[in-house]
């Protein structure tokens, strides 16, 4: 049932989040540490176990990947409810260090891909791919 | 007329969430064939949207006055419902399932290491603007620098360390600045700095470090990066919440005399 897959997500995304809070809470760190990212790895893993033992349904998987299509139009959503007047209107000084951050960070992507040797090769057919299903 | 009007925006506004299904289809629908038409696929339909959905944010926020975009005009409410952290996170949650274990596993390293290099990288380049405009004590220049990280980094380590409010403002909208140029950027800088493959997103992620920011730009340039780079940039703002009080504002004080 679809609910399965749902429920399993939601249960990832409930755990991860609280592990997150835990590390935020042991390090002494007003934040969620990772919560999303181990919400993910927690996702993965599951999936992966309940796929080798034959117990996830495709029907159920749909419930998964509904809520992964609609990630797109949520982020259309995200970006129309942001403070952009506030970047607009912070003034020189908060631009050009948002700005730098950006660039600098943009130039070292291509310096750490060389970590661990060669990249590896672009996903297929990237041209004309992203955007919504 | 008047009184029809007034009904309809009293159903948008009791129906929020809804409501917001229907206008973000509607974007959706206009950035995808303004993609085709004006930009033969050049240019991403959803990067479009992203586009289309900060200048609404912009155009919401001088309406109103608020901190939320659109969402703050009651008839939209419901899209803040719909882009707010708990369903983003929850969509991108969904987005790990599909990803490529081992490509997550080989690329470990090098994404552990550029959260460090992306928080560092970031405190720096924000404490030098601060100390470019006057801004030269140790409080205000890590703080400022906390903003050049995301604009949750800012605000928490200018509570720890105790700075002005005026500062803590300003670290706010170094962050805000650096999740939109990610956001609507980074199906630009993409194809310049090899940002093609799941290693390059993780990279990516770690560096730029804004969840909103990498979420909005790798879906713009290219939805299956997405699980990567977000796995990474989900640890950042955490490192630099405990960086920032603590080592960083030890160092600058220190290079400070």
């Amino acid at each position: 049932m679809v609910i399965y897959g749902v429920a399993l997500l939601a249960g990832c995304m409930l755990a991860g989040v609280f592990i997150g809070e835990l590390l935020g809470d042991w390090i002494g760190v007003d934040a969620n540490v990772g919560g999303v990212g181990i919400a993910m790895l927690l996702l993965v893993l599951a999936t992966a176990r309940l796929r080798a033992t034959g117990r996830l349904r495709p029907v159920s998987e749909r419930g998964v990947t509904f809520w992964s299509a609609i990630y797109i139009p949520v982020v259309v959503a995200m970006a129309a409810s942001q403070n952009v007047v506030a970047a607009v209107r912070g003034g020189t000084a908060a631009v050009l260090a948002g700005l730098l951050a950006v660039v600098l960070s943009c130039a070292l992507v291509p310096v750490l891909s060389r970590i661990g040797g060669e990249s590896p090769p672009p996903l297929p057919g990237t041209e004309g791919k992203g955007g919504v299903r | 007329m008047s009184q029809v009007l007034a009904l309809m925006a009293e159903v948008m506004g009791r129906y929020g969430l809804i409501t917001a299904f229907v206008v973000v289809g509607l974007t959706v629908w206009v950035s995808y064939q303004l993609s085709a038409r004006l930009t033969r696929g050049q240019l991403h339909g959803s990067a479009i949207a992203i586009m289309l959905g900060l200048l609404a944010a912009y155009l919401g926020g001088l309406a109103t006055g608020g901190a939320r975009g659109v969402a703050d005009l009651e008839i939209f409410a419901g899209i803040g419902l719909m882009g707010g952290a708990m369903l983003r996170d929850f969509s991108i949650i969904a987005t790990a399932f599909g990803v490529n274990t081992g490509e997550l596993a080989r690329a470990g390293v090098s994404g552990v290491v550029s959260l460090f290099v992306g928080v560092i990288v970031s405190f720096v380049i924000g404490a030098v603007v601060a100390y470019a405009f006057g801004y030269t004590d140790p409080v205000s220049m890590t703080t400022i620098g906390a903003g050049a990280a995301t604009y949750i980094v800012g605000p928490v380590t200018g509570a720890a360390i105790g700075a002005t409010s005026d500062v803590v403002a300003l670290s706010i909208a170094a962050g805000l600045v650096k999740s939109m140029l990610v956001m609507a950027g980074t199906p630009f800088v993409a194809p310049l700095i090899g940002l093609n493959n799941p290693r390059a997103a993780m990279i990516y992620g770690g560096l730029m470090g804004t969840t909103s920011g990498v979420a909005g730009g790798l879906a713009a340039t290219d939805e299956r990066l997405v699980p990567y780079g977000a796995m990474t940039a989900t640890f950042y703002t955490g490192l630099g919440c405990l960086l920032g009080p603590s080592v960083i504002f030890v160092s600058i004080r220190a290079i400070m005399g």
